[in-house]
């Protein structure tokens, strides 16, 4: 055999087993979803003597009082999908406000935000807390632990990085195409929700990605700004949860926990493309 | 109307929203946390509520605390290894699958997978991995019996407590990094390989008189986003080690894999320390707008030169 060969041969080898230790964690999670608690606890590695198990085991996480399965992957569901519509909606406006004003506010307000990209969570997270608290005193208007708070710290959070990324496309838009419409007698308004926003779909999906696997596997705001115990809680607020009150009930923790990626690889298989795409413009911009 | 009074009206119409939940969640919150730290804040008080100034104590008693230096060193220890381990596994990868194998459209993916699973999530399967599925191993393989005893746990020493966030913080983060590089090695242009090999270059040279110089706007996206992404490291941390196992550091007992993030936050909510707490996010907060701003501009200066 030519050395090329071998070479190639190697690689093909060598990617093969690291595409199997890759995935081999997410293996031993199905594996002993379908075990009893002795089975996973003695027998880890090895296959599951009856596969039926995982039927009972995901029943049982399913109707648990513990770990609240449907209501968490409601909430997280209508807290992603709020969320992501109104970063979107609201950052491409605000962007397109910003490139098509050139004056100094303009130019302040979008440096701000770029700037606050490198505040990390840490150093907001408790003043954020007795912040809205305060808000809530004052105005009636309950922001800790219901979905309004929430929905309103992503928006806050998620704003910096969309707007950027929708800055820089708009820049690229000729303005000729809006001078043709105001001829045409739209309104400022109406080019932006008729004209731009539509044209905007490639960073609409970058935007919705990026902020869709962040806020969908988020764990410290809504623990922070939702709590434990709350009716509300994210799927990772209830894994978390859950695996504190049944400490090494491996089977029913991995059940919940195969449970909890189902949605996420099905989403993932479904827009593969868009996700890896987004993924990689988003960070390189 | 007309046009200009519109114009602007419409600017702030647009604006006002994003404005309005940016105050609210980070503006305001940002300048009342540096303040915070400069006081006796406590979450038992009211926000405004007999506050003093206390000038630099929070921050004085942070740095004597042994927890908060041993959090910073094994921080940086992590965040180094991170780095250097995440960029290597994922800079292979990307030449392995942008190399002709069969099936790499399928390992792309598989080796992506990671990084959608929320940190918390990937924690607790690998939690279980060292717990249970590496011991288990031990009894099936007499070679490695050594593995079933409790005290060669990987989680119960420090020192392989830490490697276990490193190995699960580039499993994690490795795919996506690797994802970068595959779009910049995409991105040479074939005249210039076909160019080389006509000349005579090898594979290795290939790789490092074009491939190399060409992803060097990659590297510094990689190395920029490694680097915060490790020093920020809370989720895995929560769910794999929860900062422990136990360990003596100066005289006192401490958690031994506490990561900075993890120890801001055990700091005001296990010991009540709001304030102090908050002294250590600004100190987090300061480290990392520095180590962000040197990295980009050695970064920014190598391009140059190449």
């Amino acid at each position: 055999m030519s050395s090329a060969k071998l070479a190639r041969l190697a690689a093909e080898v060598v990617t093969l087993v690291l595409f199997v230790a890759f995935l081999f964690p997410f293996f031993l999670v199905l594996i002993n979803s379908a075990k009893t608690a002795f089975e996973v606890t003695q027998f880890p590695l090895v296959m599951p003597s009856d596969w039926s198990n995982i039927a009972k085991n995901v029943a049982t996480i399913w109707t648990s009082d513990n770990i609240r399965y449907p209501a968490s992957l409601y909430s997280s569901f209508i807290i992603t999908v709020v969320s992501l519509a109104a970063i979107s909606l609201l950052s491409s406006q605000a962007a397109w406000a910003l490139v098509r004003t050139k004056s100094k506010t303009s130019n302040i307000i979008f440096f701000v935000f770029v700037a606050a990209m490198v505040i990390p969570f840490q150093i907001v997270m408790f003043p954020l807390l007795s912040w809205l608290r305060a808000i809530t005193d004052l105005t009636g208007i309950r922001l800790l632990r219901s979905y309004a708070g929430m929905i309103l710290c992503y928006v806050g959070f998620g704003v910096s990085l969309s707007l950027f990324m929708y800055h820089g496309f708009i820049k690229s838009i000729p303005v000729e195409l809006e001078e043709a419409a105001t001829i045409d007698g739209c309104s400022r308004a109406e080019i932006f929700y008729r004209i731009i926003f539509p044209i905007l779909t490639p960073i609409h999906a970058t935007v919705l990605v990026l902020n869709g696997i962040w806020i969908w596997n988020d764990y410290l705001l809504p623990l922070l700004v939702l709590g434990k115990g709350n009716a509300i809680q994210t799927i990772p607020l209830a894994v978390s949860n859950f695996a504190g009150a049944f400490v090494k009930q491996w089977d029913l923790i991995l059940t919940a926990i195969l449970l909890a990626m189902v949605p996420v690889i099905i989403c993932f298989l479904l827009a593969q493309k868009y996700i890896v795409k987004g993924m990689v413009a988003g960070s390189i911009k | 109307m007309s046009m200009k009074r519109e114009n602007s009206l419409v600017f702030w119409l647009f604006l006002a929203p994003v404005l309005v939940a940016f105050t609210v969640v980070i503006v305001i919150p940002f300048f009342l946390g540096v303040a915070y730290s400069f006081t006796n804040w406590t979450s038992s008080a009211k926000a405004d509520n007999a506050l003093q100034f206390v000038g630099l104590q929070n921050y004085l008693s942070s740095f004597k605390d042994p927890a908060f230096a041993h959090s910073f060193g094994i921080t940086i220890f992590y965040t180094v290894l991170n780095m250097v381990f995440i960029n290597l596994v994922a800079f292979s990868l990307a030449l392995l699958v942008t190399s002709k194998v069969r099936l790499r459209k399928i390992y792309r993916v598989g080796f992506f997978v990671p990084n959608l699973i929320g940190g918390l999530i990937l924690g607790y399967i690998w939690q279980f991995l060292f717990n249970n599925a590496v011991p288990a191993l031990g009894r099936l393989v007499p070679l490695f019996s050594f593995l079933t005893q409790a005290e060669n746990l990987i989680l119960a020493k420090n020192t392989s407590a830490i490697m276990a966030l490193v190995i699960v913080g580039t499993w994690q983060y490795a795919g996506y990094i690797m994802m970068i590089y595959i779009a910049a090695i995409e991105n040479v242009p074939v005249e210039l390989h076909e160019a080389a090999m006509i000349d005579g270059a090898s594979p290795l040279q290939r790789l490092k008189a074009i491939t190399l110089p060409m992803a060097a706007q990659a590297f510094t996206v990689t190395m920029f986003l490694t680097l915060v992404q490790s020093f920020k490291q809370f989720d895995v941390n929560v769910s794999l080690t929860s900062g422990g196992p136990s360990t003596m550091f100066q005289g006192k007992p401490i958690l031994g894999t506490e990561l900075l993030a993890l120890n801001i936050y055990n700091t005001a909510f296990l010991s009540n320390k709001l304030a102090e707490g908050q002294a250590r996010a600004v100190v987090f907060f300061l480290v990392l707008a520095i180590i962000s701003l040197i990295q980009v501009s050695i970064n920014k200066k190598k391009e140059l030169e190449l």
